[in-house]
């Protein structure tokens, strides 16, 4: 990895990283890294605790046992009943709209990456300028829309609109424009191969790093989308789990403990995919920011 | 190298045939890039048509439409306060939790990328994690630490003799509290597009600075600034997209999910994308609510980022000509 700075040169180190510099940036920086990670060890100790435990002073700083005795509570009647079935929910649209993401915006990078057509150009700004265009824009007319399509209370309004989307496409038209050869469609096509059996026998393996960032972008932001779904889902049973937690605000506002464990499932795993994966993953959140 | 040679009729043949080809392969591109158009045509452009049109009616979304001309932007414009405090709160918010995160982001990028410091990557995940988090759960985990009596931050101020802080309760201190949890959340998102860019400035360009005699500071403002500015300009543009939708945090923090009036006392926390939201959802009844109310105000919303990116952009372009 690039170790570029102004720093490099000799002189410039001895100048400005002595000892006592050194101890003030690595103080600075700890201190924003604690200052970070601080609310998430909090969760996971309060997720421990009765509340008649959390309020009071000092508040609790280690695991308690309560643990089971929050996870009953929380899927009592009057609580969240279904909150498996939203956590199995926030899975399956999540997932099935990142695959269909992974697919259609790899195959439109493609088209755009490694052909010449006429309106190549054109069209392609168009979809640089959609990324612009506020999503407040769209959020009333698209609900009419989906009540149009009958897609209420479905996960239609979760999944379709945005499969082919602008950013992943362009982050995947970057990706095979630099990683792709012509030589090698051009070989597959002396040899007879179908174009789309190129994109999915010979361009898919290649691209699978680029696919694996995007992947883990859209299934996140997915998993944490709030407001749509509380727009289109009403019934508990078609609940996601944004949608559900902010219910058991409503629903259980004084039981602390409770809603932060409700909140610590909704963030550890996708906090445990980011760690084994950090890398990929900002690597996908920087396209398009650098050139 | 052989030399071929074609009769004229032979080349001719030869470039139809191509021609062909690749006229056949660009009819599959076409289907390649169908789908985003496709889909961006039912579900991106038509609505943004839609919400205009409806901008102009009067609808509470069941009975048939009613044609009000420009009547509820005139409205929003000369008598709806609610609208214009929202409006004005959603500004204080972008302005307060922009300016520290994207300079705090910036000062952890220049460190971490100075050369001196080990651990990079440890540092660079942990200040990235709080952007991972799902915004509701997050407005769960701060109402609780932000608690008046029993809350973490009150309970660790009172070691340093401050009083008892009321943040999501009081009017003065909504406000700040939301600007903390999205300084919190976000900063470590503007610090990685910050170091990308720091590490796709060619070195070669600050040995050269060097040889010439340049001094640290030299370097910083000629060089390195200069070379940041189209990601800075991104960074502040997508923030100005971004916060003017502020949705997501300030509902958890400030109250009001299912029927209940949100952001807080006095509306302070009040957004103007929950004031939308609640408008065409909520408020059913009214002449200051309904579908075609709403969409006039997602059109102020949109002039609102068009002018603020327009006037950075125009700002940022005088600086570099003064340069």
């Amino acid at each position: 990895m690039a170790t570029t700075t102004i720093t490099r040169n000799r002189r410039g180190r001895d100048r400005f990283a002595g000892p006592v510099v050194m101890t003030f940036l690595y103080t600075f920086l700890a201190v924003f890294a604690l200052a970070s990670a601080f609310p998430f060890y909090y969760m996971l100790v309060t997720a421990t605790y009765r509340t008649v435990d959390i309020l009071r002073i000092p508040p609790p700083i280690w695991f308690g046992s309560a643990l089971m005795q929050n996870y009953n509570q929380l899927l009592e009647q009057g609580s969240l009943p279904y909150f498996w079935t939203s956590v199995y929910n926030s899975v399956a649209i999540a997932s099935v709209h990142t695959i269909a993401v992974l697919f259609f915006c790899s195959l439109a990078g493609y088209g755009f990456a490694k052909f010449r057509f006429p309106g190549r150009e054109g069209m392609f700004t168009f979809l640089l300028a959609t990324l612009m265009v506020p999503g407040a824009l769209g959020l009333i007319p698209s609900f009419i829309v989906m009540r149009a399509l009958h897609w209420i209370e479905t996960w239609y309004p979760l999944i379709v609109p945005g499969m082919a989307n602008a950013f992943g496409i362009f982050w995947m038209r970057q990706y095979i424009e630099s990683a792709i050869p012509n030589e090698m469609m051009d070989a597959a096509r002396i040899d007879g191969a179908k174009e789309f059996r190129i994109f999915w026998a010979i361009i898919l393996p290649v691209i699978a790093p680029a696919l694996g960032a995007l992947a883990i972008l859209t299934f996140m932001g997915k998993w944490n989308e709030f407001q749509f779904p509380l727009l289109i889902l009403k019934d508990q049973m078609t609940y996601t789990l944004p949608v559900a937690l902010s219910t058991l605000r409503s629903l259980r506002g004084t039981e602390i403990g409770v809603q932060i464990l409700g909140s610590s499932i909704a963030i550890v795993p996708i906090l445990t995919v980011f760690v084994s994966a950090s890398r990929q993953f900002m690597s996908g959140l920087t396209a398009g920011a650098v050139k | 190298m052989a030399t071929t040679t074609f009769t004229v009729a032979e080349q001719k043949a030869q470039d139809r045939r191509t021609r062909r080809k690749e006229a056949k392969r660009n009819v599959w591109a076409y289907v390649f890039v169908a789908p985003f158009f496709f889909l961006y045509s039912i579900f991106g452009l038509f609505p943004l048509v839609y919400g205009m049109w409806l901008s102009l009616h009067q609808w509470d979304g069941i009975s048939p439409m009613k044609w009000v001309g420009f009547l509820n932007y005139i409205k929003l414009f000369t008598v709806d306060d609610i609208w214009w405090q929202a409006i004005s709160n959603t500004v204080w918010l972008f302005v307060g939790a922009t300016i520290p995160q994207l300079l705090l982001a910036m000062i952890l990028a220049f460190i971490i990328n100075s050369g001196y410091i080990r651990f990079k990557d440890f540092f660079r995940a942990a200040y990235f994690m709080p952007f991972v988090a799902s915004a509701v759960a997050v407005g769960i985990l701060f109402s609780s630490l932000f608690g008046l009596q029993y809350g973490m931050f009150n309970f660790f101020l009172s070691f340093f003799g401050v009083e008892k802080i009321d943040w999501l309760g009081s009017a003065f201190w909504l406000k700040p509290s939301i600007i903390m949890v999205t300084v919190w959340q976000w900063t470590g998102y503007s610090m990685i597009i910050f170091l990308a860019g720091l590490q796709s400035i060619n070195p070669e360009l600050y040995e050269a600075a060097r040889v010439d005699g340049a001094d640290t500071n030299d370097v910083f403002w000629k060089i390195t600034m200069p070379l940041m500015r189209p990601v800075i300009l991104f960074q502040v543009v997508t923030s100005i997209i971004g916060a003017m939708q502020n949705f997501d945090i300030p509902v958890m923090l400030a109250g009001g999910t299912q029927s209940s009036a949100p952001g807080g006392t006095d509306h302070a926390g009040l957004t103007a994308m929950m004031q939308l939201y609640w408008s065409a959802f909520k408020y059913n009844t009214g002449s200051k609510s309904g579908f075609g109310y709403a969409s006039a105000m997602s059109f102020i919303l949109f002039f609102i980022i068009v002018t603020f990116s327009y006037l950075y952009n125009r700002a940022n372009g005088r600086n570099l000509t003064e340069d």
